[in-house]
């Protein structure tokens, strides 16, 4: 990471710092009870493993509008598949979990053909998936939520990681679905920090051109962030049909996709392309979540939640702008 | 403008800079990347804050605090960059945020009209309707002069208006300047290439670091001085000398028959280890696209390249670079360098596999200790590898270019206009680097503009033109008439 990322990162993560206090000491210290971080981590993880996603495909300056539908079609794609096969347990959850990704990913690939091939913008090709996608899962499940049995799904969706140690700790209990995120968000950072295909899509969102004319295969690198994108679509897909023991067409089709980008953005990804971190969209998420949690702690009203989210998410866009100006020459 | 003082982090831009400028006089600035013209001149026209000083305009202290108000005093600026809406004609970007109203609609005819007489006031004919994306350089600079003229602006500021133009069409920029200035216009006037000035300058004034360093009427200036001052050092010879190429010197480039239409129409050269080919020609006669044919950056449609005697399959720019070709390529800012990246990241850019560890990650250490021995062999200006290139002065982000590319050990090394936009100090670091380069037995092939480069730069010269290589001439050969009226099309005189 440059120095520019880390001061994004860094301006994100003060922000973040103080609300809290302030907040802490307006909820009467409810707020930064452990109980309650870990039900605020819970609650982000959908949109933050969307917006990790979502990341890759906005540093090449492009953007995945596809992403709800998607976690609809493979949450209902997963469910036909595990109900179709003659396998119970960890075999079970592993292949269905793979078969999602593998719609997921397909979805993706399509997504980025037209944008690489003929140039169109993605704004476009993934506004045409979304119904796309939606239309599909509607039809495959028939318009209803299609039941999985297995309990070991009901693990994936309420079980808690390493809960005898966390017992034995008197520390709450680390969902499943955390430590899903926690992983996806590693393996992404990594990816994009200290590999080559991480260096080479942050040059093409900067300046196509040059990377071209470096070697880059600029065409493919992109439509690996667009399947990157599809497969994290698919990993909540698979979380929700674990939670809700069942893929029902209309999971992912709420506020997902536009918190999401607004975890990307807020997160300091320049929508322009060429810069962006995995992290940032971490605490773009967590920002939001713990947003909504503490006015839910101080009774807001839920009508008035939405003006604050929206002014809150201008603000940090805001904020970033500025700073940038500030180090532009620094 | 008095004592102007600009401090941006890190870095001292100006230092007490002062200057005149006079009703009917050519004032050039001179001075190395980084000397601080262009930041003084964006001050002038309010893009940016001085910290101190002041701006008088007909003896009357005047406040700039932003580009209306430069406008309106009558500052008209001509960045190097041009500020043109590409899908608008001349018209609509003449008349840009100033659209003569009727009715609350745009007023289409006296849009015409002062779009016109700017025109007409220029003495240029150009066509109107035309969105400018597909118009030349030269017309787009001469777009950006009639929108100054129409702003009524009496002091004009052109920023190396020559780099992008061919030699007549500087023979018409310099008449049209040189008529501004009997019309009783202040211009200042930046240039690189000192050997203009002589033709277009009253006075030169010499910034150094963020300071004058002296001021002197063009006729009291020989070339030498000016030079001499920029650098703040003697500089003997604008070329160093090159070394003779060996009598067994194996052929390294071998390009047959190379066609990818229009611009390349049968090309056949070779080039030989430690040997510097140069091409001469016209803009648009298809230098850089033979260039690009070679490097896989355009896919050619027949034709056979070869290095070292193998026969090349490439079909990108990614296989043009594991065969050991290097492509210096033309415009850094579009095609050179991913500008918000670092210096490291830049220089390791095409050779990223030389990097990557037994766990397929980036190790940043070994980056760093690449990077840092190209900036120190190349003398590269950064406060260190981590600044982000956009940051850095032009010379400096061409050596940034060129570090990327030397890392790999290429068997050939395009340069596309290598040094335009460059200072002297650091043309003359490049033509070292080229040199070092044949000598270790790299096969060169430079593209320049600038005859006088490709003369004193190359073991052979060809001239180029309608995408073929119509004259060869060796060294001691090659005058600028012949080459010109090869490239031309004239008859050899």
């Amino acid at each position: 990471m440059n120095r520019s990322n880390w001061l994004r990162v860094a301006g994100a993560l003060g922000v973040l710092v103080v609300a809290v206090i302030i907040i802490n000491v307006a909820a009467h210290g409810n707020f930064l009870q452990p109980g309650n971080i870990v039900r605020v981590l819970r609650q982000i993880t959908y949109n933050c493993i969307l917006g990790v996603g979502e990341t890759f495909v906005i540093i090449t300056a492009g953007i995945d509008l596809s992403i709800g539908s998607l976690v609809s079609l493979t949450g209902v794609a997963m469910a036909l598949f595990a109900n179709s096969i003659h396998l119970t347990g960890v075999p079970l959850v592993a292949a269905t979990l793979l078969v999602g990704l593998a719609v997921g990913a397909l979805a993706g690939y399509v997504n980025a053909l037209p944008v690489v091939k003929l140039n169109l913008p993605s704004f476009i090709t993934t506004l045409a998936m979304l119904d796309m996608a939606l239309g599909a899962s509607y039809i495959l499940s028939h318009g209803r939520p299609i039941p999985v049995n297995d309990s070991a799904f009901g693990v994936i969706g309420f079980g808690s990681f390493l809960a005898p140690l966390t017992n034995l700790l008197h520390v709450p209990s680390i969902p499943i679905p955390v430590v899903v995120m926690v992983i996806v968000i590693a393996v992404c950072s990594v990816l994009l920090t200290r590999t080559r295909y991480g260096r080479y899509l942050l040059a093409l969102g900067g300046n196509s051109e040059a990377a071209r004319l470096a070697g880059v295969n600029v065409g493919r690198m992109t439509t690996i962030a667009f399947m990157i994108s599809g497969m994290c679509a698919a990993i909540v897909g698979f979380l929700y049909m674990s939670l809700f023991a069942s893929g029902s067409p209309q999971t992912g089709t709420g506020d997902e996709l536009l918190e999401s980008i607004a975890a990307v953005v807020v997160g300091g990804t320049s929508l322009m392309g060429g810069q962006g971190s995995i992290i940032g969209t971490f605490f773009g998420a967590l920002l939001i979540g713990l947003l909504y949690n503490a006015m839910n702690l101080l009774n807001i009203d839920p009508y008035l939640q939405k003006i604050v989210l929206g002014a809150v998410i201008l603000l940090a866009v805001v904020a970033d702008q500025l700073r940038k100006r500030f180090f532009a020459r620094a | 403008m008095r004592n102007i003082g600009k401090t941006f982090p890190g870095v001292r831009a100006l230092n007490g800079v002062s200057l005149t400028v006079q009703a009917g006089e050519v004032l050039a600035l001179v001075g190395e990347n980084g000397a601080g013209k262009s930041t003084l001149m964006r001050i002038l026209a309010g893009a940016e804050h001085a910290d101190s000083g002041e701006i008088a305009i007909d003896g009357a202290v005047v406040q700039i605090d932003g580009p209306r108000a430069a406008e309106h005093l009558g500052i008209g600026m001509i960045y190097q960059e041009f500020n043109l809406v590409p899908a608008f004609n001349a018209i609509e970007n003449v008349v840009l945020g100033r659209e003569p109203m009727k009715n609350g609609l745009i007023d289409d005819a006296a849009s015409r009209a002062l779009a016109e007489d700017a025109f007409k006031e220029l003495g240029v004919d150009i066509p109107l309707d035309v969105p400018i994306a597909r118009m030349s350089v030269a017309h787009k600079q001469l777009i950006e002069i009639a929108k100054a003229l129409s702003k009524h602006a009496r002091i004009i500021v052109m920023d190396e208006p020559t780099a992008a133009l061919t030699e007549n069409e500087i023979d018409r920029l310099f008449e049209i300047v040189a008529r501004l200035r009997a019309s009783g216009a202040g211009i200042v006037y930046i240039s690189h290439r000192l050997e203009e000035l002589p033709r277009i300058a009253d006075r030169v004034t010499i910034l150094r670091d963020g300071e004058v360093v002296e001021t002197r009427a063009t006729s009291a200036f020989p070339t030498d001085d000016i030079v001499r001052a920029m650098v703040g050092r003697p500089v003997d010879s604008h070329f160093p000398a090159l070394a003779p190429i060996a009598a067994d010197a194996p052929v390294v480039l071998d390009v047959r028959d190379l066609v990818n239409p229009p611009m390349v129409n049968g090309v056949s050269f070779t080039v030989r280890a430690g040997e510097i080919v140069g091409l001469a020609g016209l803009v648009g006669a298809g230098r850089t696209d033979i260039c690009r044919a070679i490097a896989g950056a355009d896919i050619p449609r027949s034709g056979v390249v070869s290095i070292d005697g193998t026969t090349l399959r490439v079909s990108s720019p990614h296989d043009g670079i594991e065969a050991g070709i290097a492509f210096v390529t033309e415009d850094r800012k579009s095609q050179g360098l991913v500008l918000g990246m670092s210096v490291r990241e830049n220089v390791t850019l095409a050779h990223l596999a030389q990097f990557v560890n037994r766990f397929f990650l980036i190790d940043r250490s070994r980056e760093l200790t690449a990077t840092g021995v190209e900036i120190a062999d190349l003398q590269i200006r950064t406060p260190g590898p981590e600044q982000l290139v956009r940051n850095l002065s032009g010379g400096n982000q061409q050596k940034v270019v060129l570090a990327k590319w030397l890392l790999g050990n290429a068997r050939v090394v395009l340069f596309d206009e290598p040094t335009r936009g460059i200072d002297v100090g650091a043309k003359i670091e490049i033509y070292n680097l080229m040199i070092d380069l044949a000598k270790k037995g790299v096969a060169i092939v430079m593209v320049s503009s600038e005859l006088p480069e490709v003369l004193g730069m190359a073991h052979r010269v060809f001239a180029v033109r309608g995408g073929r290589i119509v004259a060869e001439f060796g060294r001691e050969e090659a005058t600028p008439d012949k080459v010109i009226a090869a490239a031309a099309g004239a008859p050899a005189a």
